[in-house]
């Protein structure tokens, strides 16, 4: 006799399965197993991956690398924020605070860059515009992403972590020049 | 027998034959009536939080948008699916498996923890004092009483779930029912289980989280930290959710059209893979967070995800399975569809069932699946895609279904005639496109890169100017045309539910009459639970497609919707900057 959700089936109910069910739970089984091993795949064989160099770190620490990584590179500033230009290959610094994020880089197009993105005081999020590229900054870490600009353009990054009133004041700016163009 | 319990005690239902427990009954309506009143309040706030979000309007200013914000998430997510699983957990123990209420004294102490936690946590937000959003990440702090009107009310959950397991406990000394419990309590065992899970991860965060807000230099919250064990606690929760949806699902598959569990073995499987895989999955939170690395995040996602998606493709196939078959028991055997043309498309019941299946399935689950997958989730991370799938899971899925179910409960629990029965008729349509629209709109819109959570995408008074795509505004204002539809399906449901309760015509003991007046779903008293085939009747099978041809072309469009929408996704991320 069939039950409904609401009725007492008998004490042993582990029967076998109708042949339409086994179908539906390989089909699904195997497609589980398809998600999974996409993303093992994509570490090798493809160019997006979130894992990056990743350790705690003291925000006055981080505070401290991003001063000498300004000093180090500024060259120019604009809306009072500093202007920095790494060389290719160079260790970037980005530090989110309430509320701006700082500094404005100017990369090359096709230059791999460490991009090292950490808080001063509570939970950011980096989203790079036009680009919807997002990570979480979170205080006390730094994720160090290795990040090949492939276009040049003028891009934004903005903040889509709750972070207090000011959330939405909270625009960054990256400049990606062109290869072997200028600076 | 029930030698503990007088007969006094309890009342016959004279529509299903079942034996209720009147302290059950009290309990349901309880926690029933404030799960309302979270709705509501939760309601209005979305309302202002729509119209704030659409540009064009832009109501609220930058305070009370996060406030607002803050009140929507709690009193949504928490406190009105909170208190109606409280309902649902005493409706699947005491009521259909005609038991007493273990302790139902323990029952109204929980409750009023309850609604003293929710008071607490109310009183801050409204007050300015818990600007924090729902998460409340720290080191964002917020006054110590909303930290504990939140443990106050875990504490007060837990306790209803203990007495839902001893009701349980109860019911099988007492040999209230034969054989094993049916599926809808077993589905509501396995929501209790995870709900036991969750609280305690909500135990092992707001504690620390409480004694931190009083004052920081006692205790020091690891901010990453926080977001895991949260999780813990948030996403598990939504798990919660979707197992009491289930065994709502297959509750109104039965008394609507006498939906039959096709496999128990099956079934009960597939709501065992949720308790055993759910709390490891909320890593796909973390997917592009700096404290964990790759092995983490992909053992955690694909091996203790996918088996949690596994059980929910199951269900997506054992449900519809089940109506299908009962509908085709019941003589509606003509063509592929036949008995989905011939279903009762006009019980509120049947409706929300349908509609909180497909869209909780196709929007909300393929897009959860795809966005919880490592990479993907760099383009998905905190945009409106984000919130455009859990409004297609937690409020097309689980809201929808606990607003059908309640069509079933006014008469049986409340007694109550359901007024408006026409209007409650349309209910399920209005409520659940608006927010299929609102929800796809959202997905498109984050597609854009869209924030969530954000009071201003105009970012007037920021020191660059952002300027989204123009589609980003149209996408904005259909989310509005949307979301505005859907609150006014959720009003609907509102003035339906509390008219019926506070001012509906009480039911008598003859339920023939009311029959005719035909305003009472006619689930209930065509009793399709009580007209199942005595006998085992064999179905012919269909050629290939086997003894439920239409779900098994339904399940397969749904897998090609899946795997189309998965790989547009990795298509759409391999055209970002080399990241690694």
């Amino acid at each position: 006799m069939h039950t409904t959700g609401v009725t007492s089936p008998e004490r042993i109910w582990w029967k076998p399965a109708h042949k339409s069910e086994k179908i539906w739970a390989t089909i699904a089984f195997i497609w589980c197993m398809v998600l999974f091993a996409m993303m093992p795949l994509w570490h090798f064989r493809g160019g997006q991956n979130p894992s990056g160099i990743r350790a705690r770190v003291d925000p006055v620490a981080y505070r401290a690398r991003y001063d000498q990584f300004v000093a180090d590179y500024q060259v120019g500033t604009e809306n009072g924020i500093p202007v920095v230009a790494p060389p290719a290959g160079a260790e970037v610094y980005l530090l989110g605070q309430m509320w701006q994020w700082t500094p404005i880089l100017q990369l090359q197009q096709g230059s791999e860059y460490t991009l090292h993105l950490s808080s001063w005081d509570v939970n950011h999020g980096f989203n790079l515009y036009p680009f919807n590229v997002n990570f979480q900054v979170v205080p006390g870490y730094d994720y160090g992403l290795r990040v090949t600009p492939t276009e040049a353009g003028d891009y934004r990054i903005v903040c889509n972590e709750f972070c207090g009133v000011g959330h939405h004041l909270m625009v960054g700016k990256i400049l990606v020049t062109e290869a072997g163009g200028q600076p | 027998m029930s030698t503990t319990a007088p007969a006094g005690e309890f009342r016959t239902c004279p529509t299903t034959g079942l034996k209720v427990h009147k302290a059950a009954d009290a309990l349901i309506k309880a926690n029933a009536v404030v799960a309302t009143v979270a709705l509501l309040i939760g309601g209005i706030a979305a309302i202002l939080v729509l119209l704030t979000r659409w540009q064009a309007v832009h109501l609220l200013d930058a305070v009370w948008f996060y406030r607002i914000l803050t009140v929507h998430g709690m009193n949504m997510l928490i406190f009105f699916i909170l208190f109606f699983e409280m309902a649902v957990l005493y409706f699947a123990s005491a009521v259909i498996l005609s038991s007493r209420v273990a302790t139902p004294k323990f029952g109204w102490v929980a409750f009023a923890l309850m609604v003293i936690g929710m008071g607490m946590v109310e009183w801050t937000m409204f007050t300015g004092r818990a600007d924090v959003l729902f998460t409340s990440y720290v080191p964002l702090r917020a006054h110590p009483l909303f930290y504990l009107g939140v443990i106050l009310f875990a504490v007060g959950a837990i306790i209803v779930t203990a007495v839902f397991f001893g009701t349980i406990v109860i019911a099988k000394r007492e040999k209230t029912y034969e054989g094993s419990v049916p599926l809808v309590t077993f589905g509501a065992i396995t929501a209790a289980i995870i709900a036991a899970i969750t609280l305690l991860h909500g135990a092992a965060i707001y504690i620390p989280t409480f004694i931190w807000s009083i004052n920081p230099e006692w205790l020091t919250v690891d901010p990453e930290v926080y977001r895991m064990v949260w999780w813990g606690l948030g996403h598990s929760s939504q798990q919660i959710n979707v197992a009491a949806m289930v065994s709502i699902w297959y509750l109104l598959g039965a008394l609507t059209v006498g939906a039959v569990v096709v496999n128990e073995k099956i079934s009960r499987t597939a709501f065992v893979l949720y308790i055993l895989f759910i709390s490891m999955a909320s890593a796909h939170h973390l997917l592009v967070d700096p404290g964990f690395g790759p092995a983490w995040k992909i053992v955690n996602t694909s091996y203790f995800m996918y088996m949690a998606v596994l059980a929910s493709m199951l269900h997506g196939f054992t449900v519809p399975a089940g109506i299908e078959m009962g509908m085709r028991l019941r003589g509606f055997t003509q063509g592929i569809f036949g008995w989905l043309r011939r279903a009762p498309w006009g019980d509120p019941g049947f409706s929300s069932l349908v509609l909180s299946v497909v869209i909780f399935g196709f929007v909300g689950g393929i897009t959860g699946v795809t966005f919880g997958t490592e990479q993907i989730n760099i383009i998905a991370h905190n945009t409106l895609r984000i919130p455009g799938h859990f409004h297609a899971t937690v409020v097309s899925g689980t809201a929808m279904a606990f607003m059908g179910i309640t069509y079933y409960l006014i008469p049986l629990i409340f007694r109550k005639k359901v007024a408006f029965y026409g209007m409650a008729r349309w209910q399920p349509y209005v409520f659940s496109i608006g927010m299929l629209i609102f929800s796809l709109s959202m997905t498109f819109a984050g597609s854009f890169g869209v924030p969530r959570r954000h009071w201003d995408i105009t970012f007037t008074g920021a020191p660059f100017d952002v300027a989204f795509s123009p589609a980003v505004d149209l996408l904005l204002g259909i989310m509005a045309i949307g979301g505005l539809l859907g609150a006014v399906g959720g009003g609907m449901y509102i003035l339906i539910t509390v008219w019926s309760v506070f001012f509906g015509k009480p039911l008598g003991d003859d339920c023939t009459d009311v029959a005719l007046a035909g305003t009472v779903p006619p689930g209930v008293y065509n009793r399709p639970f009580l007209e199942l085939p005595t006998e085992d009747v064999e179905l012919e099978e269909h050629g290939k497609l086997g003894m439920m041809p239409g779900t098994m072309i339904l399940v397969m469009i749904f897998l090609v919707a899946f795997i189309v929408y998965y790989f547009a996704n990795w298509k759409l991320l391999s055209a970002m900057w080399q990241i690694g």
